[in-house]
């Protein structure tokens, strides 16, 4: 049974190429390819007229650019036997080095003549010439290298030291006379050896060069040639206002509107050279905005927070990201068998998957499933629960340990609940709180699915803790947010936020940070910490809420989260100066982890007491301190 | 919550002993630390001592579950056990039968297990017993009663009933609502 998927991710596309359009979908992907291979036949045909001009010169800057790895010296006879030939063959030869892509196929096809059969150079010359008209076709330098590989006959000398030696031999000999100039031919043999695991990884370091040195000469190509593309690429030019009024009444189709957002992109990304003479900056932005809030369906307001949180070809990435559904993810459940296992019995049932990566040992993605994975007798049994990547990051980031007692402060559906407490063995207690009592219904079969005995499932509102319970070792509070962070999830977040309900879930999770950070008893001698997430990428709703904690309970601070990867927190946002330990918290994009946009901040309390002045504190109700000052905190205050 | 009465922990005990006989005191005097059995919104919880006296702060109205459910008592005092006890049940049952993968799935649509379905079984069971229900890789899927005994039950047709159903995995999906 197959676990390599169907559904894996293209090639990736030259660096430069994705970075210029900001794109990454289907679509674009493939005109980008497109544009790509374009241009790079731009160049090989750029080449083939200057051949045309002037015989052999191309042939030398060519491989001279291209082929780093050369070795003159014990090619010399070849280079001879090459000399004599008539000029009509090698001019046609010419035209085909220059329509492939390397010297390489052709160098080791004539070396395996010199070497191997010194009587028959005319028969397989007619060889090579078929063999490259064939080449000319394949653009791509892995099927260079594929034909490389069957035809290594001679020596395999280390050559990776004297590269740049070789190369300026290279040039001399070059320079020295159109003779000398078949070396370059001979220049790839060195890698004709036989193909030994002990050389791999040195051919593959040596073709990735070459890749870099053609694309490298492309650009270069692409420059020269850039005056006739300016010439040829008509300025773009903002809509008028009367054409805007004009789109209200009748929107353009979306093909002309994506047209619009690249051509946009492109000039804000060289905006000195590109821009039209009378417009700024903030016209060509305002028409981006209102382009992609049309395109993308977003309103206005989240358009503008997004675009604050995001360079605009990376937003443009962000957004492009969130129409296409993440992979779906399981969580093998420890407590009852293996992942390996899991993973077996699964792909009995002929399900296509993999790990999730390195930095978890339980997670599976599925990549596609001819049965429901919600309904499997694996599932059934509890083997494993439906859990998206990024709701393993705040667990993973709280590190429960065994006979702790932890607070999962909202905990519907129960992913991140069962995921404690398997890390938990069962043993110890967890208290799994939601202030929905309609979910609460999948919180307590997913726990008893799983086979979890150690929990209190109670249906509270977050902020009436520690005041139910308090002095816990650790509590995880992922926080109810708007949602920004999983719009490929549920797209109703794309219309249905305003400031108004920023405003008001920014003011609950302050509220329930709070009491979270309340309810921790910091004398725990495993345990003192808190974890703080929201499945929300804006600001306010991540650092701004952190660092309210970090200003109202001076008796915490952040910690490093345990995750070795994502983006560090904000420590300053337009404008807004945060505490510079936020750099320790972590946040994670749909474009960038190929995860729900997430959020994880990881809390250590310090003191159950709050220093307020020189000699006075306050002790929160319920952090299980031993000694309680009549002072009492009120929580809901804030 | 509350600790079960008399009748109550009669009824429980009963019903517990037509699948675990005397595996029973087990359940009560564990070797690792103290287990019970509180009732709650007349469904019966198992957990251990501690997480029970941990969870008194929390008020009836607000406590949904704790620990592992067994079932619950009907409004007429009899006691129906529910897939959540599954766990403990199939680690302490006395008569097992094990189904072969092609009888997996109508069991776990909740359908009677039918002979042909059948691949091993206990030996010496009675008629009218409890009996946990596994596949063949001793994954526990759900219990039910035995139709008939194991000696009679090689007499049967190939489509006769062998195991009544009474709770099956797939409760967790279908039953979601009134489960819990």
């Amino acid at each position: 049974m197959g676990r390599r998927a169907k559904n894996k991710q293209d090639v990736p596309l030259p660096l430069n190429q994705e970075k210029a359009t900001g794109k990454v979908t289907k679509g674009l992907h493939d005109k980008l390819k497109h544009d790509a291979t374009r241009s790079r036949k731009h160049d090989s045909a750029a080449l083939k007229n200057k051949s045309a001009n002037s015989g052999r010169q191309p042939i030398e800057k060519l491989s001279s650019s291209s082929s780093s790895v050369t070795k003159p010296s014990a090619k010399k006879p070849s280079a001879k036997k090459r000399a004599p030939e008539p000029d009509s063959d090698s001019d046609e030869e010419i035209d085909d080095e220059s329509g492939g892509e390397v010297s390489g196929e052709d160098a080791v096809m004539r070396d395996v003549d010199d070497g191997g059969w010194d009587n028959a150079p005319m028969e397989s010359d007619s060889d090579v010439g078929e063999e490259s008209d064939e080449m000319d076709e394949f653009d791509s330098e892995d099927d260079e290298a594929v034909s490389q590989m069957p035809l290594s006959l001679l020596e395999s000398d280390d050559d990776d030291e004297d590269d740049d030696e070789d190369e300026e031999d290279d040039s001399d000999d070059s320079m020295a006379g159109g003779v000398e100039s078949y070396d370059e031919f001979d220049t790839d043999d060195d890698e004709a050896g036989p193909v030994t695991f002990r050389d791999m990884e040195k051919r593959s370091r040596k073709l990735d060069k070459q890749r870099q040195q053609i694309e490298e000469s492309a650009d270069q190509e692409l420059r020269t040639a850039g005056a006739v593309v300016a010439g040829e690429r008509e300025l773009f030019t903002l809509p008028s206002l009367e054409q805007i009024e004009a789109e209200k009444e009748a929107p353009l189709d979306l093909s002309q509107i994506q047209l619009r957002i690249q051509e946009i992109i492109r000039v804000l990304n060289n905006f000195a050279e590109l821009r039209a003479p009378e417009a700024s900056r903030h016209d060509y932005l305002d028409q981006l905005k209102r382009d992609m809030c049309f395109y993308y369906g977003y309103n206005e307001f989240l358009m503008d927070k997004l675009l604050e949180l995001f360079p605009v070809s990376e937003a443009v990435e962000f957004f492009e990201a969130n129409e296409v559904a993440r992979p779906v993810t399981i969580r093998t459940n420890t407590l009852k068998t293996r992942r390996r296992d899991l993973a077996q019995a699964l792909i009995n049932r002929g399900v296509n998957l993999d790990p999730i990566g390195k930095w978890t040992k339980v997670g599976l993605t599925i990549f596609d499933s001819p049965v429901p994975i919600g309904a499997t007798p694996e599932y059934m049994a509890g083997h494993y629960m439906i859990q998206a990547a990024s709701s393993f990051l705040p667990v993973i980031a709280l590190a429960p340990q065994e006979s702790e007692k932890v607070l999962d402060m909202s905990a519907a559906p129960g992913g991140k609940t069962t995921y404690c407490a398997a890390l938990m063995k069962n043993t110890g207690m967890v208290v799994a709180n939601d202030a929905n009592k309609e979910r609460e219904r999948a919180l307590v079969a997913n726990v008893h699915r799983l086979g979890i005995s150690n929990t209190v499932v109670c249906n509270y509102d977050g902020r009436e803790f520690p005041k139910v319970m308090g002095g816990f070792d650790r509590v995880l509070l992922d926080a109810p947010c708007s949602g920004t962070g999983v719009i490929s999830k549920d797209a109703s977040v794309k219309v249905n936020k305003s400031q108004d309900d920023i405003d008001m879930l920014t003011h609950l999770q302050k509220e329930l940070i709070l009491s979270a950070i309340d309810s921790v008893n910091a004398d725990s001698p495993t345990g003192g910490y808190i974890v703080y997430s929201t499945c929300s990428v804006t600001v306010d709703e991540d650092e701004a809420v952190v660092n309210y904690a970090l200003s109202k309970r001076p008796n915490v601070k952040l910690v490093d989260s345990g995750l070795e990867f994502g983006a560090p927190g904000f420590t300053s946002f337009r404008g807004r100066k945060f505490h510079a330990s936020l750099a320790l918290t972590r946040r994670f994009y749909p474009h960038a982890h190929n995860m729900d946009g997430f959020f994880v901040a990881k809390f250590k309390k310090l003191s159950n007491k709050i220093k307020v002045s020189e000699d006075s504190f306050v002790v929160p109700t319920g952090s299980g301190a031993k000694t309680k000052q009549k002072k009492k905190k009120r929580k809901t205050a804030d | 919550m509350r600790p079960l009465t008399d009748d109550e922990t009669k009824v429980l005990f009963e019903k517990l002993t037509k699948y675990i006989g005397r595996n029973i005191a087990h359940l009560i005097d564990r070797p690792d630390e103290p287990y019970c059995f509180r009732l709650q919104k007349d469904r019966v919880y198992y957990m251990s001592e501690e997480i029970m006296r941990r969870a008194t702060p929390v008020g009836r109205r607000n406590l949904v579950a704790l620990g592992v459910c067994f079932g619950k008592f009907t409004k007429t005092g009899k006691f129906r056990m529910h897939i959540t006890a599954l766990p403990y049940l199939s680690q302490y049952a006395i008569y097992k039968v094990w189904v072969k993968p092609n009888g997996e799935m109508p069991f776990l649509y909740g359908n009677h297990v039918v002979k042909a379905h059948i691949g091993r079984v206990t030996e010496d069971m009675p008629e009218h017993q409890g009996v946990v229900i596994f596949n063949m890789a001793d994954v526990p899927l759900g219990f039910g009663v035995s139709a008939r005994s194991t000696v009679d039950m090689r007499k049967v047709d190939p489509t006769g009933i062998a195991v009544f159903h009474q709770a099956d995995n797939g409760e967790y999906l279908r039953e979601e609502d009134t489960l819990f």
